[in-house]
């Protein structure tokens, strides 16, 4: 299903199309996904942030361009010295799309569903913490924890800890009435979304009067869009292959930024041989990076040595631990009595970087002596067998989600970690509120995951976007999945 | 998307298994009515009532059959919905909420007998109703399909008769040249090239999407000419080749060459006598490929990301939203048993032997 760039820009020749210069108020953007429902405080699909984060709704923190985290619906906050309350104080003046006001019971009411028994949010760890949540006054809300949280603030900013209303909360997956800056007007499922602006914002105003967002997944209809200008802007353009083409063409402009991606070779650390850390060493050093990311995802990536986002202030480089060296792979291999190698599965979910970066891999441990058999398959599948079901030695998957370190403290976690060093590690973590304390800790618990190598680190995972050129306020990086339209318009 | 060649080969199986297609109407060269039928009214009144009866239990076993087939494949919807970070009591909540904690047997026959109902359930996914969704994506799949056919069938019939009636000249040959590279031309890959020179190159069309049959009826019309005329090609390759075959079998007949020893010429032998007769075969692969349209058009929605059917399946099947795969493909079940049934009717139609029981 894909046509080779050299033979679309044959067809293309020397195409130079000049778009009427009218003044335009309305974009029209692309993105592979389309959400499932409009509801992001139930259901994990990241498309639903992509579109409806900041945009539509809003949370009492929020996360700005550079991944800090800034006040959101809460124009700011006292937090007790022991670290347990949080008071957070409301901006004045909110009100929803439906024009009911935004006040402390509706904070009450957002943070208690989503940490409910019966609370279907995806990610409801985030809330665990939360002891009570209580209305001082309409624009006052004290949130008491059970323990210090020091990420707390950091959780709030998630798409999944948005303010809902009661009001609405059971049309939102159809209807999302939130208090940003765009209001939700149409849905045609499986084409687009369309939002306007909304007049009654309590802040800066979007320059745009509406945006459209398409959902476009396959990667040769994607680049016809783009070239045929049907879109504006394709945010995660899903071929990386036509990018230098877009790069080399005036019409556009080329913005490769960062997730929060770290995508990795997992390895099944409780059972034979991956229970031995020796076994484990010799696969990182079976692994050539720059190959993956050269032959995978066309030079696009930043290459890892740990479970940490490599812009993030906290991050340590310890690629070096897990440098490209075959030789030692294979005296490893044979310190731990494999000499002969051995054979093993390679789980690939859909994603390019799996199934592309997969068939490097394989090649790559089959060098060393270590015949991984590639098996394809769907999410649904990979998430029943693999993720929950642990049946499997290697599997390819980024771990999307913001400051995630966390997971290795879970030993059921697929991988299953949770050595009790790293857990204490962590709970410090939570504890402390600290910055200089906190980027202390972190670097720690880098360095233990990268030493004990719990699974190999590949890549940062790179995130293009191809725009027209005149389009300026977009987000580079990816610190949350979002595609922020608030501040974007049509410079001249 | 690797898979999505597998796709179409899944849901064209299940259209070819699912339609009962009795063996002569395959065969160009027997006549249809020679299984032996009593007299006038009651035959066709008989003829009518079995293919009634094969139609209901065509469709009774194909429900049970979608059903154990999508619940058989490993995947939950609520663990798919709720990602990697979910905790395992917010996945049994949820499964609550959807009704997944309900036995198989109980879920079969509520599905069922809301469909009978009308009532096809509420999307796992999408949390909207799966009659809802369907009727929408039906306002793409169907037009498509009938533009599709119609286009197919419009070069089709003048190409194959032209060829018929030019046997062995150059007309013929330039014909069945055409219609050899039309097979052989796989539609997406023709559907991109399209794109290339007429979204991206010449900018007539947009290079897909629809913008909704509300914004305008030309503007949806001009939306599905593309992908029309992908799909519609190899379809018109196909049908032009059997019309073409079709007639000539007809002409070696011998009431044809009564008819030409009563002085008509091969023309016009062709246009009052053969060409009737020759629409038999013809008629059931129109059938076959208006099914094949209507469910098969899944690569080519990918392609112009037009969001019909066939898209809506593939999303379905990938998200597990598995109570919108077993309804889509169940509606496309009964539309490729109902449309069997239509070209069963048309045969007695185009043949009076059928009627009159002769």
């Amino acid at each position: 299903m894909r046509i080779t760039p050299i033979f679309c820009a044959l067809l293309l020749g020397a195409t130079a199309t000049v778009s009427a210069a009218t003044a335009q108020t309305g974009i029209t953007v692309a993105v592979q996904l389309e959400p499932p429902n409009l509801d992001p405080t139930s259901g994990a699909a990241g498309a639903i942030d992509t579109v409806l984060y900041s945009n539509v709704f809003e949370g009492l923190t929020r996360f700005a361009a550079d991944g800090s985290v800034v006040p959101g619906l809460a124009e700011s906050w006292d937090i007790s010295d022991d670290g347990l309350e949080y008071t957070f104080h409301l901006r004045d003046g909110v009100t929803f799309h439906d024009a009911t006001v935004m006040d402390a019971e509706d904070v009450k009411f957002s943070l208690d569903r989503a940490r409910g028994d019966d609370s279907t949010n995806a990610q409801k760890g985030l809330f665990a913490s939360i002891a009570s949540v209580d209305v001082v006054d309409p624009l006052t809300v004290k949130v008491t924890l059970s323990e210090p949280t020091g990420s707390f603030l950091f959780n709030m900013a998630w798409g999944d800890a948005v303010i809902v209303a009661p009001e609405s909360i059971e049309g939102n997956a159809n209807n999302p009435i939130g208090t940003g800056a765009f209001k939700f007007a149409n849905w045609v499922q499986g084409d687009r979304i369309e939002l306007i602006r909304n007049p009654d914002y309590w802040g800066t105003p979007a320059p745009l009067e509406t945006a459209t967002f398409r959902f476009i997944a396959d990667p040769t209809a994607a680049f016809a869009a783009v070239m045929a200008e049907d879109v504006d802007a394709f945010f995660g353009f899903p071929a990386p292959e036509n990018i230098p083409q877009f790069q080399a063409d005036p019409r556009f402009q080329v913005i490769i930024g960062n997730t929060e991606g770290e995508t990795i070779l997992a390895m099944n650390n409780k059972t034979a041989p991956f229970d031995n850390v020796k076994v484990r060493e010799a696969v990182a050093h079976a692994i050539d990076r720059q190959a993956i990311i050269n032959g995978a995802m066309f030079g696009q990536g930043t290459p890892i040595g740990t479970h940490f986002a490599p812009h993030h202030p906290a991050y340590v480089d310890l690629t070096g631990l897990s440098d490209f060296d075959p030789e030692k792979s294979k005296a490893l291999l044979a310190e731990a009595g494999l000499a002969d190698g051995f054979t093993t599965t390679l789980k690939l979910p859909p994603p390019s970087y799996a199934r592309r970066g997969g068939e490097i891999i394989a090649s790559q441990l089959r060098a060393v002596g270590i015949t991984a058999e590639i098996e394809n398959q769907e999410w649904a599948q990979w998430l029943e067998t693999t993720f929950k079901g642990k049946d499997f030695g290697l599997t390819i998957v980024s771990h999307t989600e913001p400051m995630d370190i966390g997971i290795y403290a879970d030993p059921d976690y697929y991988f299953q970690y949770g050595r009790p060093e790293f857990v204490a590690i962590m709970d410090e973590l939570n504890a402390t509120t600290d910055d200089a304390a906190r980027t202390e800790l972190l670097q720690q618990a880098q360095t233990m995951i990268a030493e004990d190598y719990v699974n190999v680190y590949l890549f940062e995972l790179a995130f293009p976007t191809v725009a027209k050129v005149g389009l300026t306020g977009l987000w580079e990086n990816q610190p949350t999945q979002a595609v922020d339209l608030t501040g974007v318009s049509w410079g001249k | 998307m690797p898979s999505l060649r597998g796709m179409g080969y899944f849901i064209d199986s299940f259209t070819v298994t699912a339609c009962v297609i009795p063996r002569h109407r395959l065969r160009g060269d027997e006549p249809p009515c020679s299984i032996r039928k009593p007299t006038g009214q009651a035959a066709m009144i008989r003829y009518v009532l079995s293919r009634l009866t094969s139609l209901a239990i065509s469709l009774i076993v194909a429900s049970l059959v979608i059903f154990l087939v999508v619940e058989v494949a490993p995947g939950d919807p609520a663990s798919y919905m709720l990602g990697v970070n979910a905790r395992p009591d917010t996945v049994a909540a949820l499964r609550i909420e959807l009704g997944l904690d309900a036995s198989k047997p109980q879920r079969y026959l509520s599905w069922v007998s809301g469909m009978v109902t009308g009532d096809f359930g509420t999307s796992y996914t999408y949390r909207s109703p799966v009659a809802d969704m369907i009727g929408d994506r039906l306002w793409i799949s169907l037009p498509l399909a009938l533009y599709a056919l119609a286009l197919s069938t419009l070069i089709a019939f003048p190409a194959g008769i032209y060829a018929a009636s030019r046997r062995g000249g150059a007309g013929d040959t330039a014909v069945m040249g055409a219609t050899q590279l039309g097979i052989a031309i796989p539609n997406f890959w023709f559907a991109m090239l399209m794109v290339l020179v007429f979204a991206i190159k010449l900018r007539w069309f947009s290079a897909g999407g629809f913008p909704g049959w509300e914004r305008g009826f030309w503007g949806g019309i001009k939306a599905l000419t593309l992908p029309a005329v992908a799909l519609a090609l190899p379809q018109a390759a196909i049908l032009a080749r059997i019309m073409r075959s079709s007639l000539l079998d007809m002409l070696g007949e011998d009431f044809i060459r009564t008819a030409r020893a009563k002085g008509l010429s091969r023309r016009q032998a062709l246009w009052r006598h053969a060409l009737r007769n020759a629409l038999i075969p013809v008629l059931t692969i129109i059938g076959l490929q208006f099914s094949f349209l209507l469910a098969g058009a899944i690569i080519i929605e990918q392609v112009f990301f037009l969001p019909g059917l066939g898209r809506l399946v593939f999303q379905s099947i990938s998200q597990r939203d598995l109570i919108v795969v077993e309804s889509v493909v169940m509606l496309l079940v009964f539309a490729v048993i109902t449309v069997n049934f239509i070209v069963d009717l048309a045969y007695a139609a185009v043949d009076p032997r059928l009627r009159t029981g002769r």
